[in-house]
C-alpha cells in the first residue's frame, strides 16, 4: 500500500506569539516549531496501516527550510521517504495555491491512502485535505476518528454535532485525522539517528510544472489584511469563597448576566 | 445581477438552526451590500423545506434519490452548479462538520476563496472583510476573498439568525448525476448516546484536572441536569481517561459558544480558553484564586467545588 501523510510544520501551541511591527505576521524569532499536533494523528495512521497493510509510507510537505524539521520527525517516528516542497514561489500561498502544489506532487507520488490531519493549528482552515481530494478527483473523509481500509475500500467514523457519521467510500482518498483515531508513538532513538542521515526529495515549482501565477501569492485567492490581538477580558467578579456565595451568583446570574 | 447563496444544511427533514443562522448574517449583508439572497437545498426529499428559509429571493432546489446520502463530492459538483445558475458571487455555509466537508471541496471546485470558520463580518469601503480566530484564538485575523465567487463558513452560535419573513420561491434544478461517479458518501449517522452534544448545547458545565477523577463528574452532571446543560471536559480530565474526546472543550477538542460555560476545577490553560472564546457568560469554581481561568471569567467562586456544585444545585432547585 502506498501510504502518503501532508503534513505541516507550525508554531507550538504553547509559544508565546507576538506580533510583528506591522501587524501583517507573527514574529519568528526564538519561536518554536512543531509538527502539526492533528498531524502527529496522522502519520500514526499511516504506520499503523503499513503494519496491517505492508508497503510505504512518504511525508510531504510544502514549506520554508525550517519545515524540513516536521519531515524529520515524520521519518523519526517511522516514515519511510520524505517529500519536501519548497521554493519561494510558493511562499505566501493560501490553502487554495498550497492545495495545487500538493495536488501536482501528488500526481508524481503513487498514492492509495492520503492523510493529514484535520487542520493546523496556526492557521485552522482546515481546507487542504479537501481541496487536495477535489483536485485530484477522489473521496474524502475528515476529522476521522476510525478508519478501517478493506482492498480499495475505506469505512472512517468522524463525530459531527450530536453523534457520529459512517463514511465509505472508494481508495484513492483523502482522510483527514483528529484526536481519537489513535496514540501517535514517540520518535526512538533509532528512528531519530536514522531520520538525520535520509535524504529528503526537494521539488519546486518547476519540478512540478506549476507556472507562478497558480501557487503562492498569486495562486492565492484569500488575502490577509491584519492580524489583531482579541479584545482584553476585565477580570469579572469574586462573589465569594465557599458555598455560601451561590446564592449570590445565581441571582447575579439571572440578575445582572440574564443567563438564566 | 450578483447575490448572496446560502446553502443550507438539513437533517432528519429540519433545516439546520446553523443554516438559520447563516441567513440571518446573509440577509443583514445582503441589505448592507445591496445583494438578493438565495438559498440551496441539496439532498431527497427536501423540496417542501425552501418554505422554511426566510427572507431568500428563490430557494433552488436539487433534489434526487442519488443524493439522499450526503456525499461531499457529489455535493460539491451540485453547489457548484447552483452557484452557477444563481449567479452568486457570495457563498455562505456554517461552519460545521458538514459545511466545512463541502466549503473546502467547493473552493477547490470554483477556484474560490475561502474564509473558514468566521465570527465576524465587515463592511470596509464597500468590501467584505472576515474576522477569524486563529492560533487558537490568541489572535484574530481579517482577511478578504479575491475574485469571484467569494466562499465563507460562520462558526456556529456567533450569528443571530434573522426575523421571521417568507421564503423565496422553490426553483427546481435539474442536475445530472451519475451515482456510480460517488467517491465517498455518509451511510449512517449514529445519534450520540443520550447526552446533548457540547458544541451546540447552550449551557456548558465542564470539569478538569480538579475533578480528580471520573466519579467526581457525577457531580457535574447534576448540574448540567439542573439547567439543562451538556457537560464538557479540559484535555487533562480527557487524557486522565475521565471523559470521553467527545466532550472535549478546547483548541484540540471542541469550540463551543454556549450562553453560559461553567469551569470546575479547570486551571484554564491557553488551549482550554481557546475553545470558550465565544461563550456568553463565562463562571469558573477553583480553589486557586490565581488560576488563570478567573482571569477570564465573569464570576467566580474561589472555593472547593465539592462544596460549591452541591450547594448551587440546591440554590437552583
Amino acid at each position: 500500500m502506498d501510504i502518503v501523510v501532508l503534513i505541516k510544520h507550525v508554531p507550538d501551541t504553547g509559544a508565546v506569539i507576538r506580533l510583528t511591527a506591522d501587524s501583517a505576521d507573527i514574529a519568528r524569532e526564538d519561536l518554536k516549531m512543531v509538527l502539526n499536533p492533528y498531524d502527529e494523528y496522522a502519520v500514526e495512521e499511516a504506520l499503523l496501516l503499513r503494519e496491517r497493510h505492508g508497503g510505504t509510507v512518504t511525508a510531504v510537505t510544502l514549506g520554508p527550510e525550517e519545515a524540513q524539521e516536521a519531515l524529520r520527525t515524520a521519518l523519526a517516528m517511522g516514515a519511510d521517504e520524505a517529500v519536501h516542497l519548497i521554493d519561494a514561489a510558493f511562499a505566501g500561498g493560501d490553502a487554495l495555491a498550497t492545495a495545487r502544489a500538493l495536488a501536482a506532487a501528488l500526481r508524481r507520488i503513487p498514492h492509495d491512502v492520503i492523510l493529514c490531519g484535520k487542520q493546523a493549528v496556526d492557521d485552522e482552515v482546515g481546507e487542504v485535505g479537501a481541496a487536495v481530494a477535489q483536485m485530484l478527483g477522489i473521496g474524502q473523509a475528515l476529522g476521522v476518528i476510525r478508519l478501517e481500509v478493506e482492498g480499495t475500500a475505506f469505512t472512517a467514523e468522524r463525530p459531527v454535532e450530536g453523534g457520529t457519521e459512517v463514511v465509505t467510500g472508494s481508495l484513492p482518498a483523502v482522510i483527514t485525522c483528529t484526536k481519537g483515531l489513535n496514540e501517535p508513538r514517540y520518535a526512538s532513538l533509532p528512528g531519530l539517528m536514522k531520520a538525520k542521515r535520509k535524504e529528503i526529495t526537494r521539488l519546486g515549482a518547476a519540478d512540478l510544472g506549476l507556472p507562478a501565477d497558480q501557487v503562492g501569492r498569486q495562486g492565492s485567492r484569500t488575502r490577509r489584511l491584519d492580524l489583531s490581538y482579541p479584545p482584553v477580558h476585565s477580570a469579572g467578579k469574586v462573589v465569594g469563597t465557599d458555598a455560601g456565595a451561590c446564592g449570590e451568583l445565581v441571582r447575579l446570574l439571572r440578575e445582572e448576566a440574564k443567563v438564566l | 445581477m450578483p447575490s448572496i447563496l446560502v446553502i443550507a444544511e438539513t437533517r432528519d427533514g429540519t433545516v439546520r438552526p446553523t443554516t438559520l443562522e447563516a441567513l440571518g448574517e446573509a440577509r443583514r449583508l445582503g441589505e448592507t451590500l445591496g445583494l438578493p439572497v438565495h438559498a440551496a437545498l441539496i439532498g431527497s426529499g427536501i423540496t417542501a423545506l425552501a418554505a422554511d428559509l426566510p427572507g431568500t429571493a428563490k430557494v433552488f432546489t436539487v433534489d434526487e434519490p442519488a443524493l439522499a446520502d450526503y456525499s461531499s463530492d457529489s455535493y460539491a459538483v451540485v453547489a457548484g452548479q447552483i452557484v452557477a445558475e444563481s449567479g452568486a458571487d457570495l457563498v455562505l455555509l456554517a461552519a460545521t462538520a458538514r459545511g466545512r466537508d463541502l466549503a473546502g471541496r467547493l473552493a477547490a471546485l470554483l477556484g474560490a476563496g475561502l474564509a473558514q470558520d468566521c465570527t465576524a463580518t465587515a463592511v470596509v469601503e464597500g468590501e467584505l472583510c472576515l474576522i477569524r480566530p486563529v492560533l487558537g484564538g490568541r489572535l484574530r485575523e481579517r482577511v478578504v476573498c479575491t475574485g469571484s465567487p467569494r466562499l465563507v463558513t460562520l462558526r456556529p452560535k456567533a450569528f443571530a439568525a434573522g426575523p421571521a419573513a417568507p421564503a423565496g420561491e422553490a426553483v427546481k434544478l435539474p442536475v445530472a448525476l451519475d451515482p456510480s461517479g460517488i467517491k465517498a458518501a455518509v451511510r449512517q449517522f449514529l445519534p450520540a448516546a443520550g447526552s446533548l452534544d457540547v458544541a451546540e448545547a447552550d449551557i456548558v458545565v465542564s470539569g478538569g484536572r480538579g475533578v480528580g477523577g471520573p466519579e467526581g463528574f457525577a457531580l457535574l452532571e447534576q448540574l448540567a441536569q439542573v439547567l439543562g446543560g451538556a457537560v464538557g471536559a479540559s484535555r487533562a480530565a480527557v487524557d486522565s481517561g475521565w471523559r470521553p474526546h467527545t466532550d472535549q472543550v478546547g483548541q484540540t477538542g471542541k469550540v463551543v459558544s454556549p450562553r453560559l460555560y461553567i469551569a470546575c476545577g479547570i486551571s484554564g490553560a491557553m488551549q482550554h480558553l481557546a475553545g470558550i472564546e465565544g461563550a456568553r457568560c463565562v463562571v469558573a469554581i477553583n480553589r486557586d484564586p490565581q488560576a488563570a481561568i478567573m482571569q477570564r471569567a465573569d464570576y467566580a467562586i474561589a472555593g472547593d467545588l465539592f462544596q460549591v456544585v452541591p450547594a448551587l444545585v440546591e440554590a437552583l432547585k
